[in-house]
């Protein structure tokens, strides 16, 4: 350690890291979910709540049901990212490292899980 | 020397040390809107997979969602919904390098607690 200089034992343990891919990822789906939200809102909202036939026929179509799956997809990789900067900023260590893993498996657990019902329904 | 034990560096320093302002409630609430957005996000996942699995399985799903709880989750995160679409309009904005300074950044805060509880009303006179 004693031949390292000081410059190159900083590099690369900036907070950042790959930070911006990270910001350019968190605008492109910010931009996307601009247009699916109130898409997605104004599709799925009248359902909650609707009998069962009523919205299983709905999501056969494939408006709202493509709607859906972007919105999903798009939406909880955009919390992903979102999610990790909370934790990068309230946690360190190995606690830090295990939030951010966990909240990566929840995120695309639940993207395929709608996926999967979504397509279970329109096909 | 520089610290080598990354993990004895210290976190941003966050809401315990500042007198709270319009800009930094309208952040703060980007956050926490943002990530309380899971609950729905999650409800909204298992009530698409009671509908794909059985009308049994819907109906319970259903119930849950059309409760007075249900329904007060619902609200409350379509309202967090528009705040944080609201809120991420303002971060765009603000990337181009434009509405930087702290009069409009506020006027902007302000525009998306007003608006966001605007389209949370209509939105439900709607649907």
């Amino acid at each position: 350690m004693a031949y390292v200089t000081d410059r190159k034992r900083a590099t690369g343990l900036g907070s950042a890291k790959s930070g911006t891919e990270h910001f350019w990822g968190m605008t492109k789906s910010s931009v996307a979910l601009l247009i699916l939200v109130p898409l997605f809102v104004f599709t799925v909202g009248p359902m909650l709540g609707a009998p069962y036939e009523e919205v299983y026929a709905y999501y056969t179509r494939p408006f709202p049901a493509i709607v859906a799956a972007l919105t999903l997809v798009v939406g909880f990789m955009h919390f992903k990212n979102g999610v990790q900067v909370l934790i990068e900023d309230y946690t360190d260590g190995l606690t830090r490292k295990a939030l951010v893993i966990a909240m990566i498996c929840v995120s695309y657990a639940a993207a395929a899980t709608g996926l999967f019902a979504i397509a279970r329904i329109a096909l | 020397m520089a610290d080598v034990n990354p993990d004895d560096r210290p976190l941003s320093p966050h809401l315990t040390i500042y007198r709270p302002q319009m800009t930094s409630i309208s952040s703060i609430f980007t956050r926490i809107t943002g990530n309380a957005l899971l609950i729905a996000g999650l409800l909204i996942v298992w009530w698409f997979l009671a509908a794909s699995t059985s009308p049994e399985y819907f109906d319970l799903a259903n119930s849950v969602i059309t409760s007075w709880f249900g329904d007060l989750v619902m609200v409350l995160s379509l309202w967090a919904l528009w705040y944080h679409t609201l809120a991420g309009v303002r971060h765009l904005i603000w990337d181009t390098g434009r509405g930087l300074d702290v009069d409009t950044a506020e006027k902007m805060g302000w525009a998306a607690f007003g608006g966001s509880a605007v389209l949370t009303i209509i939105t439900v006179l709607v649907i």
